[in-house]
């Protein structure tokens, strides 16, 4: 018996969200009795597997073959399923980004599995199996049996606290021919953002809503956020109107993010924008209304002009820094 | 080629959620129910490929799975454009039971691409589209934020961490969309809601299918504490307690 982990790696790296995903496998696996299985697909090297036994993995599988460089749902699914039931795995836990939600769906049909995606707590009971999940966009959660024999779970991105366990990982390498064929997505290019703090891992965020007035004012908000470390966002009228990218977008339609610390500029808070970010452990709200919802979702506000604001943060920071 | 556009019927995103007195179900009292948003905009962006020749898209259907208490739902979709609907009159139990039902009418009825959305803003499952297609054995992509066909090939751009992909693969297939697909979601016409009304619904009746989760129990998230202020004219402070009190930067 195990319970399965598949732990994406970027470039031969993991990151911070793949030692949460194996910290909490872990205490899954303590509550059946039993031991962590991490499995990846792709060129790692054996001291980057190695760490996910720091986390609790009691074995690293790392995949690889000729035709795994790119996802393809169907190959992808059928290694997982493949190792899982090799593993005998009782539960098979994904994150809840890009690559689970694509892959996870799959690998349940195949293992006979239910499924309850976007968990964001260990099980509060395992007999029936009754997992918390993020229901209606953060307004509510349910708690949800999952009747079948084996188990899916996809969780989401911060919301455990990774416990570092000194553990020596036994490593797997493992061969995988595809036949010819077989692989049905074809990839024509690539284009990748190079150098800044992707968003979705970025642990400080510094967003701006249309308070921020004309793209010509976004100085001192992308200054605040490099000096903290973090990434900037956006609400979406701003990046509808063209303003900021379309990749900052954030919100129930654009991506959903649970930074340690989110500095929201100019935004009301709407629904659809707090459902993006109201996992978020911080919210700070910067508005020149005082009654801007916003301030609702947020522990720390300023009520003011963010034109002044802005510039005045940025020169605390400047002073933390020194 | 055919396009089929799963749609679910959510509350409207701007709905409070309120909770029944024993916390088993969604008090859906005076809740108004909408085409789910990414659906919308997966249907706008069919409807779209539709209106250009050189796509060659001939017929776009909506998928539904859900009780007669959903048609209005369906009727709006089909006012926005689509050219008929499939209704599986079932309740929807669980992403496995409504993916199922779909497959089950895609055993009868042919459809080149099936478009289900990234997630519907309820049960927030990202699910139905991945499950539909190992149901029927073909391929699928997800994240998909573009989707062309060229010369009678589609081509897609699917979101990745940090960056996109552009690719292409063989019909037929389910596409799992997001936010890019289309720009604004298609409103209906006033001519639209007419012919909507002489529109077919083709009713199904559902294939026996045991749902593998159920929900027990809802609960709200604890309330947040309330917020600190701080005086706009001292940020600093600002600072100093999101280093010494929230320990955050
Ligand atoms: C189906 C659907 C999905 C949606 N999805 C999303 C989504 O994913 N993400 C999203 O963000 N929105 C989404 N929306 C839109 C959402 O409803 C709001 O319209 C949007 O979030 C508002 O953006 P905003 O806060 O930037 O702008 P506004 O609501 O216009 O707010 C601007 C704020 O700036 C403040 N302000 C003005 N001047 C200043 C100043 N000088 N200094 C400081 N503050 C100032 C104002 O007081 C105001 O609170 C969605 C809507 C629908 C219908």
């Amino acid at each position: 018996m195990s319970v399965l982990v598949y732990t994406e790696n970027w470039d031969g790296k993991f990151k911070k969200l793949s030692f949460e995903l194996v910290s909490y496998s872990a205490a899954i696996a303590e509550m059946i009795n039993t031991g962590v299985v991490a499995l990846t697909i792709g060129q790692v090297e054996d001291e980057e597997l190695k760490k996910l036994g720091n986390y609790g993995a009691k074995k690293v599988i790392c995949v690889t073959g000729d035709s795994l460089k790119y996802l393809d749902n169907k190959i992808y699914t059928s290694i997982i399923a493949g190792i899982a039931e090799k593993e005998n795995s009782k539960v098979i836990v994904f994150s809840n980004n890009n690559s689970g939600k694509a892959i996870a769906p799959g690998v349940a049909v195949r293992l006979k599995a239910g499924v309850a995606a976007a968990v964001n707590a260990l099980p509060s009971s395992v007999e029936p199996f009754t997992i918390r999940k993020k229901v209606y966009s953060g307004n509510a959660f349910a708690h949800t049996v999952i009747k079948s024999e084996i188990k899916v779970l996809s969780l989401l991105q911060n919301s455990y606290d990774i416990k570092e366990t000194a553990n020596n990982a036994e490593i797997e390498r493992v061969a995988w021919n595809v036949e010819p064929g077989m692989v049905k997505t074809e990839v024509l290019d690539v284009q990748k953002q190079t150098g800044k703090v992707l968003l979705t891992d970025a642990e400080i965020v510094v967003s701006g809503g249309r308070g921020m007035k004309s793209p010509d004012n976004w100085g001192p908000l992308v200054e605040l956020a490099e000096l903290l470390g973090g990434a900037t966002a956006c609400s979406r009228p701003v990046s509808d109107e063209g303003w900021r990218p379309h990749e900052e977008h954030t919100g129930q339609t654009g991506k959903i993010i649970a930074p340690n610390l989110y500095i929201a500029v100019g935004i009301s808070g709407a629904t659809q924008h707090l459902a993006g970010i109201s996992s978020s452990k911080y919210i700070v709200a910067i508005n020149i209304d005082k009654d801007a919802p916003i301030f609702e979702a947020a522990q720390y506000g300023i009520v003011g002009d963010a034109m002044k604001v802005l510039p005045k943060l940025v020169e605390a920071v400047r002073e933390l820094k020194k | 080629m055919k396009i089929l556009v799963c749609i679910s019927n959510v509350p409207d995103t701007t709905t409070k959620i309120k909770l029944s007195a024993d916390g088993k179900t969604i008090d859906t009292a005076g809740i108004q129910w909408v085409i789910n948003p990414w659906d919308e905009l997966s249907l706008t962006r069919a409807l779209e490929l539709k209106d250009d020749p050189a796509a060659g898209v001939t017929l776009v259907t909506v998928a539904h799975v859900g009780t007669s208490s959903s048609e209005p739902t369906i009727r709006k979709a089909l006012a926005i454009g689509a050219d008929d609907a499939i209704r599986v009159n079932a309740e929807p139990a669980d992403a496995y039971f409504v993916a199922a039902q779909i497959a089950a009418v895609l055993e009868k009825e042919k459809y080149d691409i099936i478009l289900c959305g990234i997630e519907s803003s309820d049960y927030n499952g990202s699910l139905t589209g991945g499950i539909i297609a190992e149901f029927l054995g073909i391929p699928s992509v997800s994240s998909v934020s573009s989707l062309r066909i060229e010369n009678g090939k589609p081509v897609i751009v699917r979101e990745i961490d940090g960056g996109k992909e552009t690719l292409t693969l063989p019909v037929p297939f389910v596409a799992v969309v997001q936010k890019g697909i289309a720009k604004e979601p298609r409103i209906a016409s006033m001519r639209g809601i007419m012919t909507a009304r002489t529109k077919q619904i083709r009713v199904y009746e559902p294939v026996a299918v045991n749902p593998l989760t159920e929900i027990v129990m809802y609960e709200k998230p604890a309330p947040r504490a309330a917020c600190k202020f701080i005086s706009p004219d001292n940020p600093a402070e600002l600072i100093h307690l999101l280093q010494n009190e929230a320990k955050v930067i």
